[in-house]
């Protein structure tokens, strides 16, 4: 057992996959040598040479394409694309590319591919610091994971790089410098499987990436200060998406919150509540409630604290929902 | 341009291949419009009627274990590569006997078995994809070659220039190809280019040499494929290279092409690479009767192709719903 940043993790991942798997590769601006943007790949190049970890000019289109036709032909890239809000400039090829490929040569291509990109507020601004889980969970043929604690970083990235689609997987950025416990030995966890992370019997609390632990640090001060135990449960994957863990939860507890950093229309709890409407209604005891960052574009700084969820709304639009 | 004529230098057996080649996809489109006006191609189509000296030089100049990426005017390059008329106009006609059983029709013609890995309709993307193909080669120590086909509307996106700079600094073993039928949709390509040649007179931006051929020669279109793949396996890196040419019916099979100046398709028909080059093998002293029997063979084919086609039922509505993720299914969760 280790204690390992979530950036480190990262690297951790890479390299198991990497000495497994010789096919393995990535790439990226700045991967090699200066270890990533976000630190998050030093000593891979050391490690692996100058073949398997490969610098790129700023051609997100070029590389993005550059690893699908790798994928096709028999590599499994690992794609590094720095800030998420980049995905909109190669965007082609999260929409059209990587998804469709399977689908219209009737299983004849395969895009065995990872792409990370940093996701989410860091205080950049508008630009910089989008949630954009949204905009990837509404493409079929895709899969999307976001993880939330440095364990989690390492099983899922490997099992995102042994998976035969492509996925987008989405680290954290204001999580990067965040330590956990991660076990020594190869770890490969499963995609598409929610976590209850606090089981509790009043309330269940959904939530992804950075909204996890300040969920699970809303439910502890609901219990000490109002006596309300919530479930919370990290949601991990979009697509495919846990609904069998997430609706079992929600027999027991008969209230539904989400957590949800991207801005609000289209966020990934519209489809859960949605599914619950359809499917789950009889269990509720109340309106399901989805939090949110506002439908607005993220201000940089102290502003942008102002505005992602927080702690102390969780707690509050919980305990007023369940007292009313 | 270089404007060299009947390449004696090259064998008859791959000549008279060049001719079988350019008559099929000649032959295999015309049926392909005649199906459209029975009303039994109901999506899109976009023929490189005219274009055939193109697909079949570099196809015949490509190795077994080559790969070719070509856009949504894609029938004569996955044809030229050995795709039976069958698959492709089955594919057409949304029928299950077609190459992806009607789920990518004709913008998306694929075969992986004969090295055909996508036809891609949004413009610029296959540059990019062409260059990791090119990549993992490199990678694996394998001696393919990868080439890409585009027109000369696609020199104007940024992906063009991205996978350029990309193949040149990585050295990749990529072929790019581009067909100049003087036309982006309906723009006239001088109009909306900064350049006469927009391939080209690019090339000496990434420090490739600039060349520039008769598109409708397949013989010159042969000659300077192998001139490029020798490069490409040599692993002296890619090449750029511009065919002019010109299409003969519209963009898309909706399109009457009526922006065309009066005069400017007959023009271009002199020109016909089908026509042209029976002619020059009847000159260089091949028999009428080889050739005739070579038609013969390839008409049977098409014939036999639209039988097959008509016969075939449309795909069980399954079919739509496998195939989204490696499991086989479209399933997005438990
Ligand atoms: C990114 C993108 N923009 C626009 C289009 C619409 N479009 C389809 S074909 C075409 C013209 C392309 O011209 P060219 O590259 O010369 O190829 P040609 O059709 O002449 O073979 C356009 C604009 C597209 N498919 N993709
Ligand atoms: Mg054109």
């Amino acid at each position: 057992m280790a204690e390992l940043t979530y950036r480190d993790a990262v690297a951790r991942a890479i390299a198991q996959e990497m000495e497994r798997d010789p096919d393995v590769v990535l790439l990226g601006e700045d991967v090699a040598k200066a270890g990533g943007v976000f630190k998050a790949t030093v000593g891979l190049y050391e490690k692996f040479g100058p073949k398997r970890v490969r610098d790129t000019p700023i051609s997100e289109q070029a590389f993005m394409g550059a690893a699908m036709g790798a994928a096709m032909t028999g590599l499994k890239p690992v794609v590094d694309l720095m800030f998420a809000d980049f995905a909109a400039v190669c965007w082609d090829f999260f929409a059209n590319e990587f998804p469709k490929s399977r689908y219209m040569t009737n299983g004849q291509v395969k895009v065995p591919l990872v792409i990370r990109l940093a996701n989410g507020s860091a205080r950049f601004g508008a630009q910089h610091c989008q949630s954009v889980e949204n905009w990837c969970m509404m493409i079929p043929g895709l899969k999307v994971v976001v993880p939330s604690s440095p364990v989690d970083v390492v099983g899922l990235l490997a099992a995102s790089i042994r998976d035969p689609d492509p996925v987008i997987f989405l680290e954290h950025k204001s999580l990067y410098a965040v330590k956990g416990e991660v076990p020594d030995g190869e770890i490969v966890d499963t995609l598409g499987t929610a976590k209850i992370l606090r089981p509790g019997k009043d309330a269940t609390i959904l939530a992804l990436a950075l909204m996890v632990p300040r969920a699970l640090a809303a439910a502890e001060r609901l219990k000490a200060e109002s006596g309300i135990d919530c479930e919370v449960i990290d949601v991990r994957s979009l697509l495919p998406l846990d609904t069998r863990t997430i609706l079992e939860s929600l027999s027991r507890t008969g209230h539904l919150f989400t957590v949800e950093e991207n801005p609000r229309l289209c966020g990934w709890g519209a489809e859960v509540v949605s599914i619950v409407a359809d499917e789950a209604f009889y269990d509720l005891d109340g309106p399901p409630v989805r939090i949110t960052t506002p439908h607005i574009p993220l201000p940089p700084a102290e502003l942008e604290d102002l505005l992602i969820p927080s702690v102390d709304r969780i707690v509050e639009t919980v305990r007023r929902t369940l007292t009313a | 341009m270089s404007k060299k004529t009947a390449a004696i230098d090259i064998a008859e057996a791959t000549r008279l291949e060049m001719y079988r080649s350019q008559y099929r996809l000649r032959e295999a489109e015309q049926r392909a419009f005649d199906l459209f006006l029975q009303n039994l191609v109901k999506g899109t189509s976009h023929l490189s009627l005219g274009q055939e000296a193109i697909a079949a030089g570099f196809a015949t100049a490509m190795q077994p274990g080559d790969l070719t990426f070509c856009t949504y005017r894609g029938h004569a390059h996955t044809l030229a590569r050995g795709v039976s008329v069958e698959k492709v106009l089955g594919e057409l006609m949304s029928r299950d006997n077609g190459l992806m059983r009607g789920k990518g029709g004709s913008m998306h013609l694929t075969s992986v078995e004969h090295g055909v890995m996508g036809s891609y309709a949004i413009i610029g993307a296959h540059l990019c994809i062409a260059c990791g193909a090119a990549w993992r080669a490199q990678y694996q120590g394998k001696s393919d070659v990868t080439t890409c086909f585009f027109g000369d509307g696609t020199t104007n996106i940024g992906a063009f220039h991205e996978a350029l700079n990309f193949a040149v600094i990585w050295k990749l073993p990529v072929v790019f190809v581009c067909e100049n039928n003087l036309y982006m949709e309906y723009t006239p390509i001088k109009d909306v280019t900064a350049v006469a040649q927009p391939a080209a007179d690019r090339a000496s931006a990434y420090g490739l040499e600039r060349i520039l051929i008769d598109g409708n020669d397949a013989d010159v279109v042969y000659q300077t494929a192998q001139k490029a793949y020798a490069r490409a396996r040599a692993g002296e890196g890619p090449s750029l290279i511009e065919c002019l040419t010109y299409r003969h019916s519209g963009h898309s099979r909706a399109d009457p092409a009526k922006y065309r100046p009066k005069g400017e398709l007959e023009k271009w028909k002199e020109s016909d690479p089908v026509k042209t080059y029976r002619a020059r093998l009847l000159a260089q002293g091949i028999k009428a009767s080889v050739l005739d029997e070579i038609e013969r063979v390839v008409k049977a084919e098409v014939d036999a192709a639209e039988v097959a086609c008509k016969a075939s039922p449309l795909p069980p509505d399954e079919i739509m719903f496998t195939d989204v993720y490696a499991d086989g299914g479209c399933a997005w969760r438990n």
